[in-house]
């Protein structure tokens, strides 16, 4: 990798400062007790209501299938929907902005809040403006961007990062919760309890006024409909709702492969998106608007930052269908141990695995040690609501990434079994037999070869006489 | 070259396949349920923790006429409706901190959908501008029975994209502590639904 390469890579996703490679990262989390029990308590409590929500819908395979192929439409004619969007933005008085990577779409944001003359803005979560680091390049500018939803309030509060795509304080209990508002939050009632709507209650109080006051939002996108130019915010709690109607200015940062071609696509994912996600049948809010509206002034920033390159790659482009929804993270055995900061990214779990060196482009001992961070048991495949195939991509992206000759012949195998169910429940069961040879005293040390990188942070069971999909389907 | 010049040709500046779109299959179901829609709605709507009434058209002021309070209401709202509530008409509008100050909105609805509980607003005659369902505490929102929709692909047909929309299900809620889930954040902390013929 050359070194322009890796500048382009630090312009597109900054890697958080200091980041381990995941081996270590995940290694002192693997080890802290609390947060393992938290993480075990939540994935596991979402796992079975997302199977409940999913199992209502008799067409979701069908539901799941159109999806994957609307999304793939879309990147393949991505210029055109874009254009298209664009075209439809503007005609209902919104204005379009572009950004080649992270650096440049802070820089477009951070202008047209300064145009306003304000010094403070409201956010509603979005990936995208995490990805881009937008917080961290306003407060430079004398910016102060403050988060709105209660999960995001409890890691900014707690200068903490995001673990988890749905839940970013998904690693912390409710006594910690409490203890970082009665820290934190000013005015934070005194007899402040570790009662979950207690704990709601005094977040609702501590930004009312700052909502009733905003003069700028900003915002991510769930959908944006090309045909229409209409933008889809879906969310629980209303402070996407605040930030969306009441303040004058509304920036909305958006990731370019969130369009979708036409209006009647809407009835595909907001019948995934929900189910998959919070595991209800529709969220509580969800908000759909089409340029400016009651008369705002609205923004609309498209983001590239890495995406056109990741389209670029026939296997990994795959990564761009995804809606963000989060059950791959739920399901996953190494999420569920290593938990999300270890990824070193906005992006946690399977997704992350597979999204984040591409689009940064590789290069950093995080990104080059990602897609070691899966034991391919296919769960993030089952579950995801547009198919994506995270395991081939993991495979694929090792095989992309510096290796020895005979790792390369490995993941070739690997990369063959995966492709066919029979083939990878052989290659399991192999797998289970040479188990069955190399595991004398219950744990083995190293794996050879590629996984080496894997098992040296965790004593590996013995690979299991019963494949892993087995032994994990039985867990959970 | 600028961004969007630079990122239009880094996508090979594909052009439109209206075909290839239209050739997408779509085996899904157009609706979950057969029967009764009204029957499903009030089901669903209360399992997202909404307080739901059935009325009879001719009842309804009644049934409006307990509430406590003050209420504002938007332009377009049947005044009759509201003949027994202590209302403000959003005309001309409410300022922000008054509509916080106020016990609640009553509003109708564009669609509502049976499936999954949901009422629609298109924030036209009698919906309001969107700030007036979503600061004051309790929102009452009366659904007359031909705007329930099956399911979502009947509602997405129905709903026109011209029109900002808010889709609603169930009080504000938010499960980010322990994903134990606790209604009322940031928008009204009570949704009452009332059903009319
Ligand atoms: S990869 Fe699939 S399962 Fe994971 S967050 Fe994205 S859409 Fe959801």
């Amino acid at each position: 990798m050359s070194t322009d390469q890796r500048a382009a890579g630090a312009a597109r996703m900054p890697t958080y400062v200091g980041m381990p490679a995941f081996p270590e990262a995940a290694r002192d989390a693997v080890r802290d007790t609390r947060l393992r029990r938290n993480l075990t308590h939540a994935t596991t409590t979402i796992r079975a209501k997302r199977a409940a929500a999913v199992s209502e819908l008799a067409d979701w395979a069908e539901l799941r299938e159109t999806a994957k192929r609307i999304k793939d439409h879309t990147i393949e004619h991505l210029g055109h929907y874009l254009r298209l969007l664009e075209e439809q933005v503007t005609a209902r008085g919104g204005i379009v902005h572009w950004a080649r990577d992270a650096a440049e779409a802070n820089r477009v944001v951070a202008d047209l809040i300064k145009a306003t003359g304000e010094t403070d803005v409201v956010k509603v979560k979005s990936m995208a403006t995490q990805e881009i680091g937008l917080n961290e390049a306003l407060a430079a500018e004398g910016i102060r961007a403050h988060e709105t939803d209660l999960a995001e309030l409890i890691v900014q509060l707690g200068h903490d990062r995001p673990s988890h795509i749905l839940v970013p304080a998904i690693h912390r209990g409710r006594a910690e919760i409490r203890d970082i508002f009665r820290r934190e939050m000013p005015g934070a009632p005194d007899d402040l309890t570790d009662e979950p709507a207690r704990l709601a209650e005094a977040a609702r109080e501590h930004l009312r006024e700052r909502f009733l006051k905003a003069k700028v939002a900003v915002s991510g996108v769930n959908f944006a409909v090309a045909e229409t130019g209409s933008l889809v915010v879906v969310e629980s709690e209303g402070n996407g709702r605040m930030c969306l109607t009441l303040p004058e200015t509304l920036i909305s940062v958006m990731g370019i492969e969130k369009v979708v071609p036409s209006w009647q696509d809407l009835e595909v994912f907001l019948q995934l998106l929900p189910r998959s996600s919070t595991a209800e049948r529709m969220n509580p809010y969800t908000s759909v608007w089409s340029g400016a509206t009651e008369g705002q002034t609205f923004h609309l920033v498209l983001v590239d930052n890495g995406r056109t390159a990741t389209r670029d790659d026939e296997v990994g482009r795959q990564a761009l269908r995804c809606i963000r929804c989060s059950a791959c993270l739920n399901v996953c055995p190494v999420y569920q141990r290593a938990g999300g900061h270890a990824y070193g990214s906005p992006y946690p779990g399977p997704i992350g695995a597979i999204l984040s060196p591409q689009l940064r482009g590789a290069g950093s001992p995080v990104d080059d040690s990602l897609p070691y961070a899966s034991t391919l048991c296919g769960a993030c495949y089952e579950v995801c609501p547009v198919a994506i195939d995270i395991p081939e991509v993991l495979v694929h992206l090792r095989s992309r990434a510096v290796h020895g000759r005979a790792e390369k012949a490995a993941m070739r195998f690997a990369a063959w079994t995966l492709r066919s169910p029979t083939r990878l429940a052989f290659g399991q069961r192999l797998a289970g037999t040479a188990g069955r040879m190399l595991g004398r005293r219950g744990g083995i040390r190293r794996l050879p070869g590629p996984l080496t990188r894997w098992t040296d942070t965790r004593d590996a069971p013995v690979p299991a006489t019963e494949t892993f999909r087995e032994w994990w389907e039985k867990r959970s | 070259m600028n961004a969007r010049e630079e990122i239009l040709r880094r996508l090979g500046d594909t052009e439109a396949d209206p075909a290839a779109y239209a050739a997408i299959p779509r085996p899904y179901l157009r609706r979950h349920h057969d029967g009764d829609v009204v029957e499903l709605f009030a089901e669903r709507a209360a399992d997202y923790r909404a307080e739901v009434r059935r009325v009879a058209g001719a009842d309804l002021p009644g049934v409006l006429g307990e509430l406590r309070g003050r209420y504002v209401a938007p332009d377009g709202l049947p005044e009759a409706w509201t003949a027994g509530v202590d209302v403000v008409r959003d005309d001309p509008p409410v300022s922000i901190a008054d509509l916080d100050a106020l016990d609640g909105v009553i509003t109708g609805c564009a669609v509502a959908i049976a499936e999954t509980g949901t009422v629609v607003l298109d924030h036209g005659p009698g919906q309001g501008r969107r700030a007036l369902t979503l600061v004051p505490d309790h929102h009452v929102v009366v659904v007359e029975s031909a705007r329930i929709a099956a399911d979502v692909p009947e509602a997405v047909e129905r709903l026109s994209p011209d029109r900002p929309l808010t889709f609603i299900s169930g009080p504000s809620a938010t499960s980010d502590i322990e994903l134990s889930r606790v209604e009322g954040v940031h928008g009204p902390r009570r949704l009452t639904i009332v059903i009319t013929d």
